[in-house]
């Protein structure tokens, strides 16, 4: 076992306004000193997000449809970090398209606060798996983005632009294009400026998967700093089972095609955890056994159509 | 350094070659010019002023025009690229007419609007006019999508979703189309302006045709040729080098 400092339980230093910046509404965000989950904040009993009888089916290429997601089901609690495992084609990032409201569902519904949504809206920010920054705007202006939307005022603006970029410990690139960034540093702009929008909900496709793996690491702790601090409920798909299992309270298994829950895995691990814990690698190891029947049966499909299923276990990154 | 003594060496090159058949004198002095006949007429030309009207004239004429064409590009070209039905039928239509060249307007042009400016207007509009829609289409549809998803999701609806996500993200792609929309606008600009008592460079043209002075027709050829390299080499690139360089895709030097 590494003696990663990492591992060691020492509270992290926080920026210096703990109580979390100040919501459009007045409120203001819950915040944690120590990461610890968050439990008074899964008091309520109407879910944050739920999926209620959700179907995709589109028609593809030679003209028969397709069921890309079949009766999903799913609750969401305020304030839960919850983790979305499947391989590749399994439509788990659909199913974040769908939450978002950039898509809509074949039939079912996309609850928040128990009221169905419509279209796209900025209690739900996602961010995108090739995150979608503005390559024609600064880091700040790419953070100011959802705030001038909204109409808000330029110094007001200003002033949360600097907070969120001093939470992403990216105060000094206020002014650089992103294309002038690091791949981690990038991944930190679109954390930032999904921030921004003060979303209660954050839905992250993929976020960390074409990053080396220290900078993973080092986006992960920032990841549940950020979530404890704030009291965003995430929503987190990933293919990588121990991601997963080192970030979620819970992690839902998606199947193949087309995508089912297939199981729910609570993680009761204490936080702040981390990817080489030999807990986080049992548990990973749990999930992951389930998960190989799907990724054999998504490789028999690379047989028969010629589709490349794409799995990372995470287990072999030591 | 090395290139630009390439080009030196290349144009001096080329004006010796004409100095010297000019001299030999294969062909009548009327009928072939030389040198240094072109070079004064160059020299009187912007010293009476005649030229730099001629200039200023046409100058204003092709930018109005090419103002109209790249709103009115703009407009039908989202249109056409945002709606399927309009991108079905009108699309062809357009590729279609581009094949038309804009002088065929003409005609119509006079009979719609008389031997006067609007008629050269119409002209330069509908020269360059296809092309900026055409550009515009194609731009906003190899325009990433996931700027629009990102735009949306991120709370911006309808214009300002086009002000400030569509159109900026497509602006590389439709750098070019509107370069291309130029030089039609410009080639328009002066081929009506040959068939009008105009002011314009092209009457001056064909001033130098009716007094038989083949040192005016070369002299003016080359300030065609120079104002429209003036804009595109100058003008557009140096936009097109900016575009690239704030979007991250100028090719490392």
């Amino acid at each position: 076992m590494s003696s990663n400092p990492q591992n060691v339980s020492v509270p992290i230093p926080l920026p210096v306004d703990h109580r979390g910046p100040v919501r459009a509404n007045g409120s203001r965000a819950k915040a944690h000193v120590a990461i610890v989950r968050p439990a008074h904040l899964t008091l309520s009993d109407v879910p944050k997000v739920g999926l209620s009888d959700i179907c995709l089916s589109y028609r593809a290429h030679g003209g028969e449809r397709l069921l890309a997601l079949d009766n999903i089901n799913l609750q969401v609690k305020a304030g839960e970090f919850l983790c979305i495992v499947g391989p590749s084609g399994c439509g788990k990032s659909t199913l974040l398209h769908l939450i978002a409201g950039l898509h809509q569902p074949t039939s079912g519904q996309v609850l928040v606060d128990g009221k169905p949504i419509h279209g796209p809206g900025t209690d739900r920010i996602l961010i995108f798996q090739e995150l979608g920054l503005f390559p024609w705007l600064t880091v700040g202006q790419n953070v100011e983005f959802g705030m001038k939307m909204k109409g808000m005022g330029k110094a007001e603006r200003e002033e949360k632009t600097r907070y969120f970029l001093r939470l992403v410990h990216l105060g000094q690139f206020k002014d650089s294009y992103t294309h002038q960034l690091s791949g981690g540093m990038r991944q930190r702009v679109a954390l930032a400026r999904a921030l921004a929008t003060e979303p209660d909900v954050l839905l992250m496709d993929e976020p960390f998967a074409a990053l080396d793996a220290q900078t993973r690491d080092l986006l992960h702790d920032e990841l549940e700093r950020i979530w404890a601090e704030t009291g965003r409920t995430i929503i987190f798909v990933t293919h990588n089972v121990r991601e997963a299992v080192r970030l979620g309270d819970r992690v839902t298994l998606l199947t193949f095609r087309p995508g089912r829950v297939k199981r729910e895995f609570p993680v009761d691990l204490p936080r702040p955890r981390h990817l080489e814990d030999v807990d986080v690698a049992r548990a990973a190891r749990q999930i992951l056994d389930e998960l190989r029947e799907e990724i054999n049966r998504s490789l028999e499909v690379e047989y028969h159509e010629g589709v490349k299923p794409h799995v990372e276990t995470g287990l072999e990154q030591q | 350094m090395k290139r630009a003594a390439r080009y030196i060496v290349f144009y001096a090159a080329l004006l010796g070659l004409w100095a010297l058949l000019a001299k030999l004198k294969i062909w009548p002095p009327y009928l072939f010019p030389t040198p240094w006949g072109v070079a004064n007429e160059l020299y009187n030309g912007f010293r009476d002023h005649s030229y730099w009207i001629a200039i200023v004239v046409s100058m204003k004429r092709v930018l109005l025009g090419y103002l109209v064409s790249v709103v009115l590009g703009m407009i039908l070209g989202l249109g056409v690229a945002s709606n399927k039905f309009l991108e079905e039928t009108m699309g062809g239509l357009l590729v279609s007419l581009q094949s038309l060249p804009s002088i065929c307007w003409w005609p119509l042009a006079l009979l719609w609007f008389g031997f006067n400016q609007n008629a050269i207007l119409f002209v330069v509009v509908m020269g360059s006019l296809l092309s900026v829609t055409i550009a515009m289409e194609d731009g906003r549809k190899q325009m990433p999508k996931i700027y629009g998803m990102a735009g949306r999701n991120l709370g911006a609806r309808g214009f300002q979703l086009f002000w400030h996500v569509l159109l900026p993200a497509s602006l590389p792609y439709i750098v070019t189309g509107l370069k291309q929309g130029w030089a039609f606008a410009w080639r328009s600009l002066i081929t009506a302006e040959m068939l009008y008592v105009s002011l314009g460079l092209g009457q001056v043209l064909m001033m130098g045709r009716e007094t038989s002075n083949t040192d005016a027709v070369i002299a003016v050829m080359i300030l065609i040729i120079g104002l429209g390299y003036i804009v595109d080499g100058v003008i557009f690139k140096s936009l097109e080098r900016r575009l690239q360089h704030k979007w991250g895709l100028a090719p490392s030097t």
